[in-house]
């Protein structure tokens, strides 16, 4: 595996395999009345959060400290950065600090990989969002959860049917999700509006569909994204009664999906406008476990990336004796 | 009496000549060899140039003099064989009245290195609402005569019809930077497939070639002159050119970055790529390369634009838009229009200093090597090689694209109204 996980382009099918099965691993100690493993002893963890977002980071530091990490938690309020403090000083910072790894989100589209790029710290770079570009871990967990209940004894999602229904251009989730899904094997279907697809769109390796009710029966997961209420204001689309009427996961349309089939949504979600509350809380909804499930995939990208020995068989991470100094 | 001959070199027709300057001017141009005790330059093996004329310059003074000064800004214009740069009008206080149009005059007389010609702002303060005193900035010591709003676009088509109709009093010219403010908020680098996959927000071709049309039609409309500033697109050069077939009075420039890096390079989330307008796709980059061979780009510009590191050591979407340009401008074009065989000699003259100055009405500089011409000459030898060190720049800022690339031809040494103020690649110092 690369020193980084900045995009899911720094998996190989290998790597996005191994995860998953280290994951797999990692989960059971959740169940195990003891919840710790001294794996990461000594080495620390800074959660780097230049935008609010309880659940990730959350979810990253529980996952730090399962394995016995310390874990360093920085965000933009209440620290420097709020006073205009450069990401090359913070990342100076936390490298004067000892940092093993850094797991950052920030709203600028790019700066985990300036962060990994620039030679400013030597420990693993975690991209945990960035802008409007990915989010490697979220995917990882989805695919994940797919696996666990479509593919139970598959290495991968060959020939699942996912739909990501929503606002696939500024999503960072959904970009992760084509990459990731797409090299697991799934077909993708990106359903939303033309205004809401990113250009170039058709030459990406996914079908496009301009309406939920078009691949709703034929679904194998319906992957709902968060429609801001801003983008209204920016044109994007006439107003949210007609968005939830064509792109919403309603009742009557929860009606018409398979009973295997999963709905998924990455939070936080706006019940009532792309999503409904009996959908999100209907049998179907996995979205509760999706949240579990994100601990125990960061665990095994933390495990993997700063160095524990191979827990999954056959796993191979040889370059981890390099990392974390 | 001062005088110096250039012997061993050539002019652009590949013909050995050598060249004698007196004073200022010109004085001998043949391949007669001086006498014992003349002062010579041996420029064996290089090609003598009219000096390189730029008409899009940033030199951030005054105002943002870390980044630059009119004096280090002409320092890399003569580092890069430019013997006039035009300083945009984009300083804090904006170059929008004559007083600060004479102060950079002023400085760059003071500096002594090359023509600095200011170009005056189209509207107070660049706002695009009421119209810049335009004649008092064209009656000053400046005298200038093009005028832009360089960074922000004349977007209100009246303003813009008013600004055109205006500096016909004295056969002005509007720069335009095409550029629909309304198609790009928040844009980032060239919207296409590389924008989706970076999560960043696009740039896209119509925004500029919206306004290259409506510009068109309007200089058409007015019988005024048009200046397209920095073409970037395919779509764009198709419009120039059919202005040009229709007899529309409109020029255009293309930037050296802009012929040769794509937006591929964004990919690295290196702001050392990030400019406005952005780079594009190699399918425009061919366009554009076609269009200054073939006349419908009229000139090469700069769009010089330094920025201090801070600047550009940061997020992608938190860094200054802008690259430095002056002193890698003849190589890049020697090495994506000459090396290429798209374009000769002489035609690189045309566009790097003969049609500039003629465009922007630049007395003494463009002039063909002729005795009796002012000596504003450029000494380039194209059998040379160099590697480009940020670190060695002229300008006070670092932020090149083109560090660490091997380039062809090295400007070796230029003249300026007869004076040398390039020996062997150094700049000797200033009046």
């Amino acid at each position: 595996m690369k020193r980084h996980l900045l995009s899911i382009n720094d998996l190989t099918y290998d790597d996005a395999v191994l995860i998953l099965d280290t994951a797999a691993e990692l989960a059971k100690i959740s169940d195990a009345p003891v919840k710790k493993l001294p794996t990461l002893r000594g080495r620390t963890v800074v959660n780097l959060f230049f935008e609010d977002s309880t659940r990730t980071r959350i979810s990253f530091e529980a996952a730090a400290k399962r394995l016995s990490a310390d874990v360093i938690n920085f965000s933009a309020k209440g620290s420097s950065l709020s006073k205009g403090e450069s990401l090359k000083d913070t990342a100076l910072t936390l490298q004067a600090m000892g940092a093993d790894a850094v797991i950052i989100r920030h709203n600028a589209s790019g700066a985990p990989a300036r962060l990994a790029d620039q030679q400013w710290m030597t420990g693993s770079v975690i991209n945990a969002g960035d802008g409007t570009h990915e989010h490697p871990t979220q995917a990882l967990l989805d695919a994940f959860t797919i696996r666990k209940h479509l593919r139970p004894e598959n290495k991968d999602l060959t020939g699942v049917k996912v739909s990501i229904v929503g606002d696939v251009l500024h999503s960072r989730v959904a970009r992760s999700n084509v990459l990731l899904l797409g090299k697991l094997g799934a077909e993708i279907t990106l359903v939303a509006p033309p205004t809401l697809l990113p250009v170039g769109v058709e030459k990406w390796p996914v079908k496009i569909a301009f309406g939920l009710d078009a691949v709703i029966a034929d679904s194998d997961v319906v992957m709902m994204l968060r429609i801001q209420r801003e983008r209204m204001a920016e044109l994007f689309f006439p107003s949210e009664r007609e968005y939830s009427r064509q792109f919403g996961l309603n009742s009557d349309r929860l009606r018409k999906i398979k009973p295997t089939a999963l709905v998924m949504h990455p939070g936080p979600m706006n019940r009532g406008l792309e999503i409904s509350a009996d959908s999100a809380d209907s049998l179907q909804s996995v979205i509760v476990e999706q949240v579990t499930n994100g601990v125990s995939v960061r665990m095994a990208v933390l495990y993997l990336l700063l160095g524990g020995a191979p827990l999954a068989a056959g796993a191979n991470v040889e370059s981890n004796e390099k990392v974390g100094m | 009496m001062r005088e110096i001959s250039l012997v061993g070199g050539q002019n652009a027709a590949g013909a050995k000549m050598n060249f004698t300057i007196t004073d200022q001017k010109i004085s001998d141009i043949s391949s007669k060899v001086p006498g014992p005790g003349a002062n010579v330059l041996d420029i064996s093996g290089s090609i003598v140039i009219p000096g390189l004329v730029d008409l899009h310059t940033h030199l951030r003074e005054p105002g943002k003099e870390d980044a630059e000064t009119v004096a280090s800004g002409a320092r890399a214009a003569v580092a890069g064989g430019f013997t006039a740069i035009s300083a945009m009008p984009n300083t804090d206080p904006v170059a929008d009245n004559a007083g600060v149009v004479e102060q950079v005059f002023s400085l760059g007389k003071a500096a002594g290195l090359c023509d600095v010609f200011p170009i005056g702002a189209v509207t107070q303060g660049q706002a695009g609402k009421q119209l810049a005193e335009i004649l008092a900035m064209h009656e000053s010591a400046a005298k200038v005569r093009m005028f832009s709003d360089d960074g922000h676009c004349v977007f209100d088509p009246l303003v813009m019809r008013r600004a055109l109709e205006y500096v016909k009093m004295f056969n002005g010219v509007i720069a335009q930077h095409a550029q629909d403010p309304r198609l790009t908020i928040d844009a980032q680098m060239n919207e296409g497939e590389i924008s989706a996959k970076l999560g960043l927000k696009g740039w896209p071709a119509v925004a500029e070639e919206a306004i290259i049309a409506r510009d068109i039609l309007l200089t058409d409309h007015v019988q005024s002159r048009l200046h397209v500033c920095h073409v970037t697109t395919a779509g764009g050069v198709e419009l120039i050119r059919w202005a040009k077939a229709r007899g529309i009075n409109v020029t255009a420039e293309v930037t050296p970055h802009h012929l040769l890096l794509t937006d591929e390079l964004a990919q690295s989330y290196d702001p050392v790529y990030k400019v406005n307008p952005p780079l594009r796709t190699a399918r425009d980059v061919e366009a554009l390369r076609e269009g200054l061979a073939d006349g419908t780009i009229d000139i090469v510009a700069t769009d010089h634009a330094p920025h201090p590191t801070e600047s550009k050591e940061c997020e992608w979407s938190a860094a200054s838009f802008g690259m430095l340009g002056l002193e890698t401008a003849l190589s890049i074009v020697v090495q994506t229009m000459i090396s290429s065989k798209l374009m000769s000699w002489s035609d690189l003259i045309d566009r790097f200093s003969i049609a500039p100055a003629k465009i922007a009405g630049y007395p003494d500089q463009g002039n063909a090597l002729e005795v009796g011409n002012p000596a504003n000459i450029t000494v380039f030898n194209p059998n040379k090689s160099w590697t480009v060190n940020k670190d060695l720049a002229m300008s006070k800022s670092r932020n090149t694209p083109f560090h660490g690339m091997e380039l062809p031809g090295v400007v070796t040494d230029v003249f300026y109204k007869g004076k040398q103020v390039l020996r062997d690649t150094k700049i000797v110092s200033g009046s």
